[in-house]
């Protein structure tokens, strides 16, 4: 990157042929100097290259000369070249035969037309999601009748490995955050139900709470959060890899191989997992009452016992198996989904988080309005 | 003005004259208890194309890793450009690290770019040369690689594993470099497709005075692009030199390797 500066220079000869000469390097480093003004300068299509103070240069500066003395406009002359260089014929020539045919830029449509465009599109994935996800249901229930009819085709050694995968190791911080949660609540209820005097109250909503409602949504999240990710990521690395496409030749049915184990696996866990996070929170709301209202663990037990009926207990937990239906159908199915690239693992894992959550919430809402008909 | 590829082999052979752009010396790795190289030497001469050859295991890309700086080895030195590797500061590396190009075993182009982008990237990163220009220098490069224009704007998923590999070189030579490494360049290609990679790496090496450091199994590569040959056994470099002396060398691994039917059809 020495030398004499990268500069060039068009002169005319007594026979009226244009010259250009070139001097200094011309390689990639030095090229972003002199491209602006060489593309500003005419120069005739049959004009002299002039070589004698050219120092180095790679394919940048031969492209750039070839692209000056009319390459581009389909022009297939040799270059007659003027003094002496090792090597700019050879590459003149490499650049020339690589060189012609800009392509078509791509077409942009104005605007507002691509707005409608994206949003119709957006609609039409989201539809094609839904019917995809019916269909996946389909397939799950399908495989599931064939394994009930066929016990023994259950690789109960991944569905162990899974339940301690995604149901055991779990169990520290779904009951860490169902404990804060008891604890929230039972403080905002304390205050609120103070005002009335009736901070014993406190009580009821803890249990209600936390039995009904919290204990399971709680735990579908955090797994929704927590294990949709890690079964999307797992079977989209092994559909990169086409692990998936091996399965199939040799006669592995992926659905029973992977996506039975860890339906069958979170069925299993999630129950449980919500019991031990209700039990949390309302352990949460017991130490609470303890140390803000002075109600003992006693106190606040025998209550329980009085106030909270059992079947409080059994609409909560009853939610649970649909849960882990719900998340690890969608995170089975986004990993299926998986391309060949990164991008599309990153976005599949995305969707299986946002659409189990979306999922578990929305389904939590039509089983409230499905308990209140029934009156429990 | 046509290039003819034809003449490849007919510029002097530069082993033994000419500087040296790759100085191994007293390399040595090992893999825990495994020892994958020891005391190995190595010269690489500006302007030739080197095929490393050797059996599975025997270090040939950890030997690449090394030079390029992927690996550290356990001893020994590796001079590129004259300068080691391992003393320099970040810049000085950075400007050794521009004047050459790595295509890997499977391309390794960026999943999340289009494969024009992927062989842009090295330019954006380096040089301030106007997008305009970094584009068409982009197009050129892909050509050069012997890819149609139409797989510029695709994604790399989308490309066939040739493609992928044309596309991989023509990253490799974004920057014009003086020094290419390739590893397995021709692997999982058909003969016709790797028969026509042969023929671009030897005619880019000819019109663009490339040095090549070229890892590969397949003999019909090295017969057709190699100026020298260096066949690692045993953790050092067992034989080196134009592939008529090294098909003499008496060693067993190499009778073995150039006189079973594969060799002597392609030597033949």
């Amino acid at each position: 990157m020495t030398g004499i500066s990268t500069r060039f220079q068009v002169d005319t000869t007594e026979g009226g042929k244009q010259v250009l000469s070139v001097a200094g390097d011309w390689t990639i480093w030095t090229v972003a100097q002199i491209e602006e003004k060489l593309r500003n300068t005419k120069i005739a299509y049959d004009a002299i290259l002039d070589v004698s103070q050219l120092e180095k240069i790679d394919t940048s500066g031969a492209y750039l000369i070839d692209r000056a003395l009319g390459a581009l406009e389909g022009i297939d002359d040799k270059i007659p070249i003027r003094g002496e260089h090792p090597t700019i014929e050879r590459l003149l020539g490499k650049v020339r035969k690589a060189s012609p045919a800009a392509p078509p830029d791509p077409i942009h449509p104005p605007g507002f037309i691509a707005l409608l465009d994206r949003a119709g599109h957006g609609a039409v994935n989201a539809w094609q999601e839904f019917l995809g996800l019916l269909g996946f249901i389909g397939e799950t229930a399908a495989t599931v009748g064939r394994l009930i009819a066929n016990p023994s085709r259950i690789r109960w050694k991944s569905v162990v490995a899974i339940m301690e995968e995604a149901g055991l190791d779990a169990l520290p911080i779904v009951c860490f955050l169902s404990f804060f949660i008891g604890l929230v609540i039972a403080f905002i209820g304390a205050n609120l139900l103070a005002m009335f005097n009736a901070s014993v109250f406190t009580v009821e909503l803890v249990g209600i709470g936390m039995l009904r409602e919290f204990g399971a949504v709680l735990t579908a999240i955090l797994l929704a959060g927590r294990t949709d990710s890690a079964f999307t990521a797992q079977i989209g690395a092994m559909k990169m890899r086409q692990e998936i496409d091996a399965m199939r030749t040799i006669g592995l049915d992926p659905m029973e191989a992977l996506v039975a184990p860890r339906l069958l696996a979170l069925l299993l866990m999630t129950p449980l997992l919500t019991f031990a996070a209700t039990i949390a929170g309302i352990g949460g709301g017991l130490v609470a009452a303890w140390t803000a209202m002075d109600i003992s663990p006693q106190m606040f037990i025998s209550r329980f016992q009085e106030v909270v009926p059992p079947q409080h207990f059994w609409v909560g937990i009853a939610k649970a198996p649909v849960f882990a239906l719900v998340v690890a159908m969608v995170g089975c199915r986004q990993g299926l989904l998986v391309e060949g690239d990164v991008v599309s693992l990153g976005r599949r894992t995305t969707s299986a988080v946002v659409q189990a959550i979306f999922l578990v919430i929305a389904l939590d809402a039509l089983f409230a309005v499905l308990y209140y008909m029934l009156n429990v | 003005m046509s290039f003819d590829t034809t003449t490849a082999h007919g510029k002097a052979a530069p082993a033994g004259e000419g500087e040296v752009i790759i100085r191994v010396r007293g390399l040595t790795n090992r893999f825990g208890s495994k020892t994958v190289h020891e005391d190995l030497d190595l010269d690489v001469m500006k302007g030739e194309v080197l095929g490393v050859i050797g059996g599975s295991g025997t270090g040939k890309s950890v030997l690449m890793r090394s030079i390029v700086g992927l690996h550290t080895p356990n001893a020994g030195e590796v001079e590129v450009f004259g300068q080691r590797l391992g003393k320099l500061s970040r810049d000085e590396r950075i400007k050794v690290e521009r004047r050459w190009g790595v295509m890997f075993q499977d391309g390794a182009l960026f999943s999340t770019m289009t494969v024009r982008e992927n062989v842009m990237a090295p330019m954006v990163e380096h040089t301030k040369i106007p997008p305009a220009l970094m584009s068409e220098l982009a197009d050129l490069k892909l050509r050069l690689a012997g890819l149609e224009l139409e797989a510029a704007p695709k994604r790399p998923a989308d490309l066939s594993g040739g493609m992928r590999k044309r596309a991989a070189l023509a990253r490799a030579l974004s920057l014009d470099p003086e020094l290419v490494f390739l590893d397995e360049p021709t692997a999982g290609l058909d003969p016709i497709g790797a028969a026509k990679f042969d023929e671009l790496v030897r005619s880019l090496s000819n019109a663009l005075g490339l040095t090549v450091f070229l890892v590969t199994h397949d003999l019909d590569t090295l017969a057709a692009t190699c100026d020298r040959i260096a066949v690692l056994s045993d953790g050092k470099v067992l034989a080196i030199g134009p592939l008529d002396e090294v098909r003499k060398n008496p060693h067993p691994w190499i009778q073995d390797y150039f006189s079973g039917p594969r060799g002597r059809a392609a030597v033949r």
